[in-house]
């Protein structure tokens, strides 16, 4: 007897989630076509945090590479959760935002170049402050002017899940793919917690944060595009089916009236439930009004 | 810092376009009119707190789902008018204090929603509208990503009421562990951690930073320095790119953002087009 008749096909399976960014990025491309740009033997660093106190990284938890995915060309720009929680400093979000440029370049120039983000990150870091606020802005109008000529495709696989200014870069994209161990949101729940009181988010309630950040549900009611499970294989599967498909027929964050509306129309008077919102708006999605 | 954030929002928008209500449907939170400045109609928005909205953790002014949509509505509004003709100038006047911090506002997206209000702006921008923000008092983190920070040009007073910054900081103490005085302390010794807005005028964000007296109650004179301010800052948006090059390539980011250039200086000598 074979070993895949006595082990559940999930013992096979290769974790994506465990994978570091650098890794994650590699098994998404095609295998031999990549290589790594301004990677961390060129040690561009954070000039901020060692006068903290802190540990740079020499690659500042931003890792690009450039190649092909289903045979197209592809950058893939992943953010290292393991790093400063991956968030967005000056130099990773240069790192980003160029990347972003000069993929538009090309395909301006006739190249056309998807852009792959792989966002593990709790937004700004706090310690380069506004420097990690403008990144972040000018990583937004980058990604947007590639987007007039190719897709962009963001996963969140987890653990850290996309918070913070990171979540309207994940807004802005094509494509959202998440696995059920991700989350995306603007406040993380200790934030809220903070800012509004522990009876407005209890960020110790697992399966609340879940309910509401969670990839099930961020797919389930139409603001994220496809779940996943934490396999590496299918991860890349997925991902290639998007840098082929090309652009959606709208972009989420251009259909205004859509949400403009559905936000109207709910009841402010107690929160809400998001199995029921998951239900109301993705029964819209059916009857054809979202993309 | 201002007693109340919004509130000098709204005394400049009163002040700069006469009006003082939101448009037929809006919330009352989200102030927007077409007015002239100079040669041209120009559309100014600006967001206020208002102390009756449906979604309660947008009370004191913060941005949150209707605030960002309406936003986006608006420009895009705008955006398809001018479509076929001359581009209206946009202009963003803004005092937030933050986005909505609200389990609903999570429940129901706020991120999407806030990407939306971005998208609109960039998109303006991108389509030759000239885009300028003018900061009159608070605008912090995702309030600031949302209204304001895809501006072609940046405005800002040179006053202490006037707060640019990624967290408040209370929050940021808490977040980072640190104390306020601490907090307080490194940023003056860190540049893009200062809550001062000369330090962040040293960043080279900003297009110009405006000496104006007594911000809280715009005189007719500071009124009209402003609005020639805004012009002037129209002007030079239309002779320029619809990025957001100016920021990267201002003398300030020269001085202070050495490390984002090289890397970027790196990636463009390491590119190969397949």
């Amino acid at each position: 007897m074979s070993n895949t008749n006595i082990f559940p096909p999930f013992v096979a399976r290769r974790s994506f989630i465990e994978l570091s960014a650098r890794e994650r990025a590699q098994s998404l491309m095609d295998s031999g076509s990549w290589r790594e740009l301004v990677g961390p033997f060129e040690r561009i660093e954070s000039p901020w945090l060692p006068e903290q106190g802190i540990a740079p990284q020499s690659d500042d938890g931003c890792v690009v590479l450039k190649g092909k995915i289903a045979a197209k060309p592809a950058v893939v720009v992943a953010l290292e959760g393991g790093f400063q929680a991956g968030s967005m400093g000056e130099v990773s979000g240069a790192k980003m935002t160029a990347t972003l440029d000069l993929a538009a370049r090309d395909c301006q120039n006739g190249t056309t170049t998807a852009a792959v983000l792989l966002l593990e990150t709790g937004g700004v870091r706090l310690q380069e402050a506004n420097l990690g606020l403008a990144a972040i802005a000018e990583v937004m109008a980058s990604l947007l002017a590639l987007r007039e000529h190719a897709p962009i495709i963001t996963v969140i696989a987890g653990t850290v899940g996309c918070f913070g200014g990171m979540s309207l870069v994940a807004g802005l994209s094509s494509y959202i793919v998440m696995t059920p161990e991700a989350r995306l949101g603007l406040n993380g729940p200790e934030v809220i917690e903070q800012e509004s009181g522990v009876e407005e988010f209890d960020s110790s309630d697992r399966p609340l944060i879940w309910a509401i950040n969670g990839g099930e549900q961020r797919v389930g009611m139409g603001v994220a595009d496809e779940l996943v499970v934490d396999d590496a294989e299918r991860i890349a599967a997925a991902i290639q089916r998007y840098v082929k498909a090309g652009f959606p027929v709208v972009h989420r964050s251009q259909q205004v009236e859509l949400y403009r509306n559905r936000i109207a129309a709910l009841d402010t008077s107690k929160q809400f439930d998001p199995f029921s919102l998951r239900e109301s708006w993705n029964n819209k999605k059916k009857e054809g009004v979202a993309r | 810092m201002s007693a109340q954030v919004g509130l000098r929002g709204r005394a400049w928008f009163q002040a700069l376009t006469g009006q003082n209500s939101p448009m037929g449907g809006d919330p009352a939170s989200v102030l927007t009119a077409d007015v002239r400045l100079g040669e041209d109609m120009a559309l100014y928005l600006c967001v206020v707190p208002n102390p009756n909205a449906r979604y309660p953790c947008v009370r004191r002014g913060e941005v949150g789902l209707e605030e960002a949509y309406t936003l986006a509505r608006r420009v895009r509004d705008a955006v398809e008018q001018d479509e076929s003709g001359r581009k209206r100038p946009i202009v963003a006047i803004v005092d937030v204090k933050s986005q909505a911090y609200g389990r609903r506002e999570e429940t129901a997206a706020v991120f999407l929603a806030a990407a939306a209000a971005a998208d609109a702006y960039a998109s303006a921008r991108m389509k030759g509208h000239p885009v300028i923000t003018l900061v009159v008092g608070q605008a912090i983190s995702g309030g600031f990503l949302t209204h304001g920070y895809q501006a072609n040009r940046i405005l800002a007073f040179d006053d202490s009421g006037v707060v640019i910054h990624a967290m408040h900081k209370e929050a940021a103490a808490r977040i980072t562990l640190r104390s306020v005085a601490d907090l307080e302390r490194l940023g003056h010794e860190i540049a893009p951690m200062s809550y001062d807005i000369r330090d962040y005028a040293k960043l080279g964000l900003l297009h110009k930073l405006l000496h104006v007296e007594n911000p809280d109650s715009p005189s007719p004179a500071t009124v009209a320095l402003v609005q020639w301010e805004l012009i002037a800052a129209i002007a030079d948006a239309r002779a320029g790119s619809t990025d957001l090059r100016n920021r990267l390539d201002s003398e300030g980011a020269r001085e202070m953002r050495k490390a984002g250039s090289a890397a970027r200086a790196r990636m463009e000598a390491e590119w190969v087009t397949s």
